[in-house]
């Protein structure tokens, strides 16, 4: 079976800035992998070049056995995004966005209704499928989001900083639906700025400077760096970043 | 106490929006020159309070009291005094840094030279840039821009509505930094914060959750609340521990903690050391051949996690 993602020498340039320098790794299907690094390390740009909103300068990106550039309709029909800024529409109901995304992806009108059962059934939302999103709690919406990111059942859901503000609970709420997703075989690809969330990850890289500056497992990473914890590495390796920015 | 002493009296304050209820009864008091936390998610009231704190907002019920004056009376008496940084990145990025500074001290009435000694050890950080626009700042620059901004006229307390959500673990370490710099020149501070783990940086914090407060101590106290044992567990298949120990007839509690999961349980007459020997027994039997168990100490998050299923006033 071939890679869920794979990037080779993944390079963009802004003008005389290279926001993403050359940067490879593989994804494995249904793997959870965490996407790390400091605000302008180049984590954006990475992700908007796979998922095809943004043509690398150079190199190559394959998402879902398919080229970024080439075929990039192919790539989008076979990927869930979700962010915290981006997610729903507020002024819809609940049901109004199932119905609204279903359509965007081409599901049929019965595949609609009878996954959008299933899923408000799943998230216990039955009863506010005529509530207006604006007025569901954040982390309600969040959920919902993650679970209408999945609603045409991609290979791959790309996750950005999808639990940003939302109490310990329903953050942890959260993680257990990622990891039921990726034990249904579905990739997961998600940043956070929460590093206790890098250690649920199967994976997790460290962007610092448009480079990755560490790749593999937390226990791994850990091992190799001496780091107790994830949180300490990435401050070693993301310091030094910040601090020449000013 | 007299209303001269404390810098910030909060007293029953309520406020609803139509059917919601975004502050109900909250009540604290600032002592001098203390950093002061409100830890919580969206959602908890945090905004609505700094609002009414910075006379933007009336309260339904209750009052308050900023540096003595009436938040509702004296209004224009303390928006003068109070220095206040919105959630919102709120400065001009069109205008450049020095602009952006220069303009917020008119508004005050004073000038940044003024000021300079106030503002010197964050604005002393952004200098360099000090013609680049401030839309085209780095997310930690902004912040230290925001913080300049909010400081220029001197104010003689400071409220910070969320400085650090979305931004990177190291740039918030180095926010907290020049927040203890703040508090060591005896400006009373307080900050909002969704991250549990900034709580333990504050001499005391409130924990709110949908407009309420659930506890209000010193942050070391406030884990020393958690009700019961709480034990750490250590196993590689973290997803399939967790399952295996909700389904022990006496879980109180399981949630995954970074890489543990943290396990409480709703007996309290085994000792936690027999507790730990009997959970790691029992994940062993269940095929989890490296689980690894011990009591642990609970922490900001634990505690917040217990309260948040308490009923209204039992936690307090």
């Amino acid at each position: 079976m071939s890679a869920a993602i794979e990037a080779h020498e993944l390079t963009r340039r802004f003008g005389r800035f290279t926001a993403v320098d050359a940067i490879s790794f593989d994804v494995q299907p249904g793997e959870v992998f965490g996407f790390l690094g400091a605000n302008g390390a180049g984590k954006t740009t990475a992700i908007k070049m796979l998922i095809g909103l943004l043509a690398p300068t150079s190199g190559t990106a394959r998402v879902a056995g398919f080229d970024v550039v080439t075929q990039a309709d192919e790539v989008r029909r076979r990927i869930g995004y979700m962010s915290q800024r981006f997610s729903l529409y507020e002024d819809l109901t609940v049901r109004e966005n199932v119905t609204l995304y279903g359509g965007i992806y081409g599901l049929s009108d019965a595949d609609i209704r009878t996954r959008g059962d299933a899923l408000l059934a799943g998230l216990r939302l039955g009863h506010a499928a005529d509530t207006r999103v604006a007025a569901l709690p954040l982390g309600w919406k969040q959920k919902l989001a993650f679970s209408v990111a999945l609603l045409h059942r991609p290979a791959i859901v790309f996750l950005d900083e999808p639990t940003g503000g939302v109490d310990p609970i329903t953050r942890r709420q959260f993680w257990e639906m990622i990891y039921a997703a990726a034990a249904g075989g579905t990739t997961v690809f998600v940043t956070t700025h929460y590093l206790d969330e890098a250690e649920y990850c199967d994976r997790v890289s460290i962007m610092v400077d448009g480079r990755i500056a560490a790749l593999g497992t937390p226990e791994a990473l850990k091992r190799e760096s001496g780091a107790a914890t994830l949180d300490e590495l990435f401050v070693r390796l993301a310091r030094p970043a910040a601090a020449a920015q000013g | 106490m007299s209303a001269a002493a404390s810098p910030l009296v909060v007293d029953g304050v309520g406020k609803r929006f139509g059917e919601t209820v975004a502050l109900d009864g909250v009540s604290f008091e600032l002592r001098p020159a203390e950093l002061f936390g409100l830890v919580g998610p969206d959602g908890g009231g945090k905004t609505t309070l700094f609002r009414i704190l910075t006379t933007l907002l009336v309260p339904d019920t209750g009052r308050a009291t900023v540096l003595g004056l009436d938040v509702v009376r004296d209004l224009w008496a303390i928006r003068t005094r109070v220095g206040y940084m919105p959630g919102r990145f709120s400065l001009y990025p069109d205008l450049s840094v020095a602009e952006n500074l220069s303009f917020f001290a008119s508004v005050f009435g004073t000038s940044v030279e003024e000021g300079y000694a106030t503002i010197a050890p964050i604005y002393g950080q952004i200098e360099p840039f000090r013609d680049r626009r401030a839309g085209a700042l780095s997310g930690g620059m902004k912040q230290k821009l925001a913080l300049s901004c909010a400081l220029v006229h001197r104010p003689d307390i400071l409220f910070l509505d969320e400085p650090t959500t979305g931004v990177d673990a190291v740039s918030r370490r180095e926010f907290w930094d020049l927040l203890d710099t703040l508090r060591a020149t005896g400006l009373p501070i307080v900050v909002a914060t969704p991250y549990m783990d900034e709580a333990g940086r504050c001499d005391r914090v409130a924990l709110m959750q949908q407009g309420r407060v659930l506890a209000i101590d010193a942050p070391a106290a406030i884990g020393a609340r958690f009700p019961r044992p709480l034990l750490a567990v250590r196993v590689r298949d973290r997803y399939g521990a967790l399952q295996a120990l909700r389904a022990l007839p006496h879980a109180a509690s399981v949630f995954p903690f970074g890489e543990e999961l943290h396990y409480s349980d709703t007996r309290t007459a085994p000792a936690p050391a027999a507790l730990a020997a009997e959970v790691r027994d029992y994940l062993r039997g269940r095929g989890f051949a490296d689980a690894e168990v011990a009591p642990t100490q609970p922490g900001i998050e634990d505690a917040f996690m217990a309260l948040m299923g308490a009923p209204p006033g039992a936690a307090a």
